[in-house]
């Protein structure tokens, strides 16, 4: 494509843009804008919820000594272990026998 | 006998780690457990934090298991600043290199999905420029121009369904994702940020404008990734989720 | 973007006020009852923009804020972080508070942050550390301050001092203001075996410029010894309520916060705490 070609059809292409995003609902204005969803700010003064006097096992962070205990929704997800479609030696197994397929 | 914080903090994160002396009730006897107190309430806090910062991959792996990812992260990574509503920034290259959820290859991506979101969130307000500028200057001109994008704009480019995967675990009805490379632009029409799913090219498109390319450059770069890319669909999102906050010569 | 020079109130009316929960934003802004002014942590703004912010500018127009600091790190044994000192002043620039609160406590230990008010002992090296702290902090944003006073689990031996006369000395020091948290009196007098009417005698009841009051979990430490925590995660317990109509009767009314940071209940139940407040210090001597 030459570049006076490429050039008229970015015209037609902002123009088919500008016209499908008028078609598009406005956004809420003003005080409205305060409404909605809100992320946590986590910034507290107050001891978390649950802070006992009860020491944290360290069975709870000893790196790579855990398997998983409990399923998300990662084990309603099928796709495979690596992106190319290698799978990671060693922990397949221990996740085949954790989560349910 | 003095407590230096040394002393006092090196006994917080290890919960093996022999109380400090010096510490008492009060009433003439030892500290004992209650310095369990401030041991417990760090790990809770920043476990906390972690788990408000990444909801998608709490969800994925589940609540315990993510209680333990994040008592393992936070004794790697603790915050470097009291900004907790930052605190994280290192989970996704964290999740890269731990063993217990290798096999769920694409939760970094999904780590850094959320992190965006939350970064999106908290970026500074921008006023869109009128889009019709766009088509007012001359064609050429605009090929030469540089397009500055949101503050709140944040792109994800994955070899994994990211936005799939996010929208499965987050839109209710949103079905299964299956195998799909994704690049997922987060826009902020206002106040609410919102992951969208990047039509073929997009991806090239939108890094290019991210990284100060020209407008004619940003096309080059995404024809040159997929000969399909379609700019139409890509300006009207960007147009209608006010991304578009500056045009330059 | 928006207003340079806003409408602001610039102090705390002697009525309740609340911790501000993004969640009652509509219930505060349509009929606040008797709460007269809000409370924001200040590490929780400190964003470049967004609904927070958003929130707080609409917030600030109608409301007397106090601008609550959580993550300073006074006590710390290291030097104050320039960066975050930084981030404190532009927040007070902008946000023009009613009042600009922080604790006696440290956090950042290097370059770690560690999310929790961590206890000092009470000696002159601390002391001459705190103050020093302070005289910094004053001098950036520009404005006093006020100290507030901790929740204890545990004691130093090496303190030489009561924290009462710590305090006392800081705001001589210094200058600044006292903020009186009557809860963490109650948790600590309880925890550390002592006795709260006591501390609240021996305390400098004109330094003070606000009062908190929170909800507390009940423990037990080794010997079966009670040992609450600071959880602001129900309502005021009636013990707290006592010594705080103890404290408004002999100090006088003072603006006075209900702090509910976790399980945050809706705003019916959170406006009754504060009702609650309201009564006692409608009687308090002028």
């Amino acid at each position: 494509m030459s570049n006076t070609v490429k050039t008229i059809a970015v015209a037609g292409a902002v123009a088919a843009a500008l016209a499908a995003s008028l078609s598009a609902p406005a956004h809420a204005q003003a005080k409205e804008k305060c409404f909605g969803v809100s992320l946590a700010g986590k910034n507290d003064c107050a001891a978390g919820p649950g802070t006992t006097c009860a020491g944290t096992s360290s069975v709870d962070y000893q790196g790579n000594a855990w398997t998983l205990v409990d399923a998300g929704t990662c084990a309603d997800i099928e796709l495979p272990t690596m992106a190319d479609g290698a799978a990671r030696t060693g922990s397949l197994e221990e996740l085949s026998r954790d989560l349910p397929a | 006998m003095t407590v230096d914080q040394t002393t006092f903090r090196r006994a917080l994160l290890d919960p093996e780690a022999q109380r400090p002396e010096g510490l008492g009730d009060g009433q003439g006897r030892d500290a004992g457990r209650r310095f369990d107190v401030y041991r417990n309430n760090v790990t809770v806090s920043l476990s906390e934090a972690l788990e408000t910062a990444f909801p998608t991959v709490a969800k994925l792996v589940g609540a315990q298991n993510f209680k333990r990812l994040a008592a393992t992260f936070l004794r790697q990574h603790l915050p470097s600043s009291p900004l907790m509503m930052f605190y994280g920034d290192d989970m996704p290259t964290f999740l890269e290199a731990f063993e217990p959820t290798a096999t769920i290859g694409y939760l970094p991506d999904i780590a850094r999905l959320d992190l965006a979101l939350r970064h999106s969130y908290h970026a500074a307000d921008a006023q869109p420029f009128d889009p019709a500028t766009l088509q007012a200057i001359p064609p050429e001109q605009l090929m030469a121009s540089t397009v500055t994008l949101a503050p709140a704009t944040r792109l994800i480019r994955s070899k994994w369904p990211v936005h799939a995967i996010w929208a499965f675990n987050t839109v209710p009805g949103a079905p299964k994702p299956t195998m799909a490379a994704q690049d997922t632009l987060i826009l902020r029409a206002d106040l609410d940020p919102e992951p969208h799913l990047l039509p073929a090219g997009g991806g090239a498109f939108t890094d290019a404008l991210l990284n100060g390319q020209t407008f004619g450059a940003a096309i080059e770069a995404a024809t040159t990734e997929d000969a399909t890319f379609d700019l139409s669909t890509m300006l009207a999102l960007l147009i209608v989720n006010n991304a578009l906050t500056d045009l330059k010569d | 973007m928006f207003d340079e020079n806003p409408k602001r109130i610039d102090s705390l009316p002697n009525t309740p006020g609340v911790g501000y929960k993004p969640q009652h934003f509509s219930d505060i802004t349509n009929d606040p009852g008797v709460v007269g002014w809000l409370e924001i942590h200040a590490e929780n703004y400190m964003g470049d923009g967004g609904r927070p912010l958003a929130q707080l500018r609409h917030l600030a127009e109608a409301f007397a804020i106090s601008a609550h600091g959580v993550g300073l790190s006074i006590g710390g044994e290291t030097r104050l972080d320039p960066d975050h000192l930084a981030r404190l002043k532009h927040l007070n620039d902008w946000l023009k508070p009613a009042s600009f609160s922080e604790h006696l406590a440290w956090s950042t230990h290097g370059a770690e942050f560690l999310n929790d008010l961590l206890p000092l002992p009470y000696t002159d090296a601390t002391l001459s550390r705190v103050a020093d702290h302070i005289d910094a902090l004053q001098e950036t944003i520009g404005r006093k301050m006020l100290l507030e006073n901790p929740s204890s689990y545990l004691a130093f031996t090496e303190s030489t001092m009561s924290e009462t006369d710590f305090l006392r000395e800081i705001a001589r020091r210094t200058g600044c203001g006292l903020l009186l948290d009557v809860n963490n009196v109650f948790v600590s007098a309880t925890n550390l075996g002592t006795d709260p009417i006591a501390y609240i005698e021996d305390f400098p009841l004109e330094q003070v410029g606000e009062i908190h009051l929170g909800g507390h979990d009940e423990e037990e430490d080794d010997h079966g010894a009670p040992l609450l925590i600071d959880s602001h995660g129900r309502a005021i317990a009636d013990p707290v309520w006592t010594l705080y109509d103890y404290v408004i009767a002999k100090g006088g009314a003072r603006p006075t916060l209900i702090e509910w940071d976790n399980d945050v209940p809706d705003w019916p139940t959170l406006e009754a705490e504060a009702q609650r407040a309201h009564v006692i210090l409608a009687k308090a001597p002028a």
